[in-house]
């Protein structure tokens, strides 16, 4: 990836999908009247290129708008602002009938395995469905369409006609799975797909979205809290923090180099499978602040450990630049930046941009 | 010396119209003064049911056995008396539930909620209670303690309610804290701030902590000992530096391997195919039988005791007396059987 990816999209650019300074803001309504009294910027100026058969890792905290940038994205969201250009497409201009077919390509695989199926519908009658609304097989030729989908998911054919409850977590999500596979979509918003599940399960629905994606070239957008698992199956991830994303590389480059103090501080509270474990740990002061009422400037600045931290911080967004080859971060403290020291001073910076990676040594 | 408890033979069993499930079924362990001691295991495991015999928290149709034997402080917990109990419960053995908005009332204050376990168990008035309460919270690392203190749980962050919750079981100064999944419910910087302040309170006051956790990384970090529970039994137990270097049951050994390690790339997971049996019909052999990638025809019929496999290091499991059988790995019986997938 190249910095276009903070410029407009060019036609030709060989994305799949592409996202430039997408907003999705809720009014906050207060008394009788409903009358609207700010307003919380959920998804604050997100633009995001997936290219044809990448994962995409969206992580971060509760609140920080990644479930939410997944669902304005496939338009189950309207957003307040901003492209989507998907296979060329705008996304934003499609009609309803337009979006209907639209969704044949763009699916999504949702987080809670027992509230995302409907208990009175069969398995097979839930992974039907899709297959009916777009025209693509019926009658026996879609029954055995579903025995194929429930194989291809690990599960037995026979399975089509019992109901949800009848099955474990994990299974529920194959089911999920199993329908969204069922109108052979290129795209897939996977929300948090293995978060309800136990660590061996998990393990298991991890390994079927790798293999469902190598068969079918499937592109998927990976949102998940869990940062070890987005480590582990995305090429390239996104953090997020207040609606913002505030650093995007590869995974080996984010993992191996953090650059953004917040992605720092995220890595280094993950808990180590290993009592030997040399672990410096960054632990954070207070909680996320409201998203109806971001702190100006950068919103990490409140709570940021970086050592030249000073007013500029308060003063200035830190637009998202490309540190290094592909490794994009918005911190103006953290060299190269395209906000100059004598900008920062301006403002009343005092401490000059100092290259600050306090866990080199620990992941090194 | 003593330990703090020392619990033998539990087994609280559900009388279900469905059949007996034996959700714990034959668990014994010991707490030491100071301890931390971790349990983890997957869901229906029967670690939240252990946590809520020794509390005797138990409901119908839920029972605990006779025969089982909860040792604290010199009594039998199985046996006490209700007014017994509760002088225990909250005072001398307290709780940290998973879910703190639901473990907290919505129309109290949560200054108030600290002070009734003050109330209830400490015989001082109500100023008294409130100040210890504030005192509490401030231990918490609540910033401005006295303001909070007057608010309500809703007013909170999910971090915030959390330590009022650990103010909650600490201010009797208890000697265990049984904390069931204290962080799962958090975000990964505030689940750091939390089990920091965990071990930060437990060296000042020495005491001891029973961690129930899913996650092997909140048990490295925090215990000092762990038990690895499946099926309703103890399947591995050992101190949690020989546990990681050589774990010994084959479900410990695929529970560690299934989980994504941060720097460490593995093109594929492994995985523990299939899923736990059902509590009602436990298998009569080793209850991993199925799953296991190394089982025998020994383990399909015969249930394994715990073996000794090193020092303070036990594992339910006959590799213990024929370990060749870990030379020739295979598809578990689940897998053969086309019912892997759970």
């Amino acid at each position: 990836m190249s910095t276009a990816a903070i410029n407009k999209p060019t036609p030709d650019s060989g994305q799949l999908l592409s996202v430039r300074n997408l907003r999705k803001e809720f009014p906050i309504k207060r008394g009788i009247f409903s009358r609207q009294v700010g307003s919380l910027k959920a998804v604050n100026d997100v633009s995001l290129d997936i290219e044809p058969g990448e994962t995409l890792g969206v992580v971060g905290e509760s609140g920080c708008g990644k479930t939410t940038t997944g669902r304005t994205i496939l338009r189950l969201l309207e957003p307040t602002s901003g492209d989507i250009t998907f296979e060329g497409k705008d996304v934003r201009a499609l009609d309803r009938g337009e979006l209907r077919a639209l969704r044949r390509q763009m699916q999504i695989i949702f987080q809670d395995p027992v509230s995302s199926l409907n208990p009175r519908m069969t398995v097979g009658a839930i992974i039907r469905e899709g297959l009916t609304i777009h025209k693509l097989a019926e009658g026996t030729a879609a029954d055995s369409r579903v025995r194929q989908l429930l194989q291809e998911v690990g599960l037995r054919a026979e399975y089509a006609n019992r109901y949800p409850h009848e099955f474990s977590g994990g299974q529920r999500q194959r089911i999920g799975i199993a329908r969204a596979l069922s109108v052979e979509p290129r795209f897939i918003v996977c929300d948090e797909p293995v978060s309800a599940l136990d660590v061996s399960v998990q393990a298991q629905v991890i390994n079927l979205l790798e293999d469902l994606q190598r068969e079918h070239n499937l592109t998927y957008m990976f949102i998940a809290h869990d940062l070890s698992v987005v480590e582990h199956i995305a090429d390239r991830v996104a953090v997020m923090y207040l609606g913002k994303i505030v650093e995007l590389a590869t995974s080996d480059d984010l993992y191996r180099e953090p650059l953004m103090p917040y992605t720092q501080a995220l890595l280094s509270a993950v808990p180590v499978a290993d009592p030997k474990a040399r672990k410096q740990r960054i632990i954070l002061e207070g909680d996320v602040p409201s998203p109806a009422s971001p702190p100006p400037g950068c919103v990490f600045h409140p709570r940021c450990h970086h050592p030249a931290k000073d007013v500029a911080c308060m003063k200035i967004v830190p637009p998202l630049e490309e540190k290094t080859p592909g490794h994009f971060a918005a911190c103006i403290k953290q060299p190269p930046t395209t906000v100059s020291w004598e900008q920062q001073k301006e403002v009343g910076g005092v401490h000059p941009p100092e290259r600050y990676l306090p866990l080199a040594a620990v992941h090194a | 010396m003593t330990p703090l408890l020392s619990i033998r033979d539990l087994r609280t069993y559900f009388h279900t119209e469905a059949g007996v499930a034996k959700s714990v079924d034959g668990v014994s362990f010991d707490i030491g003064e100071g301890e931390t001691v971790g349990i983890v295991g997957e869901s229906g495991c029967g670690k939240s049911v252990t946590a809520l015999s020794i509390l005797r928290l138990i409901q119908p149709p839920g029972r605990i056995e006779r025969g089982s034997r909860i040792e604290f402080e010199g009594k039998d917990l199985v046996t006490l008396d209700d007014d017994a109990m509760r002088e225990i419960r909250g005072n001398r053995i307290s709780m940290i539930f998973q879910e703190p908005m639901s473990a907290l009332n919505p129309v109290f204050s949560v200054g108030d909620q600290v002070a009734e376990v003050m109330r209830i168990h400490g015989g001082v008035s109500r100023r008294q209670a409130w100040d210890r309460a504030v005192e509490t919270l401030a231990l918490t690392g609540i910033p401005s303690p006295e303001e909070r203190a007057k608010q309500y749980p809703h007013q909170l962050s999910g971090g915030m309610r959390q330590r009022v919750l650990i103010a909650m079981a600490l201010i009797m100064k208890p000697a265990l804290i049984i904390a069931d999944e204290p962080t799962t419910a958090l975000d990964v910087t505030i689940q750091a701030q939390i089990l920091d302040l965990l071990m930060h309170l437990q060296k000042e006051f020495g005491t001891s902590i029973l961690m129930i956790t899913h996650d092997l990384g909140v048990i490295a970090e925090t215990t000092s000992r762990v038990i690895v529970m499946y099926a309703g039994e103890i399947v591995e137990e050992a101190n949690a530096s020989e546990l990681f270097a050589r774990p010994h049951h084959p479900y410990t050994e695929g529970l560690m391997h299934s989980m994504p390690h941060i720097g460490r790339d593995t093109e594929r997971l492994n995985v523990i195919p299939g899923t736990v049996p059902a509590p009602t019909n436990w298998p009569q052999g080793c209850r991993f039988f199925e799953r296991c990638p190394y089982s025998w025809d020994r383990p399909e019929h015969e249930h394994p005791p715990l073996y000794d496999v090193g020092a303070n290091h036990t594992s339910r499991c006959h590799l213990a007396v024929e370990p060749q059988h870990r030379n020739q790995p295979h598809e578990p019986v689940v897998v053969r059987e086309g019912v892997g997938a759970a």
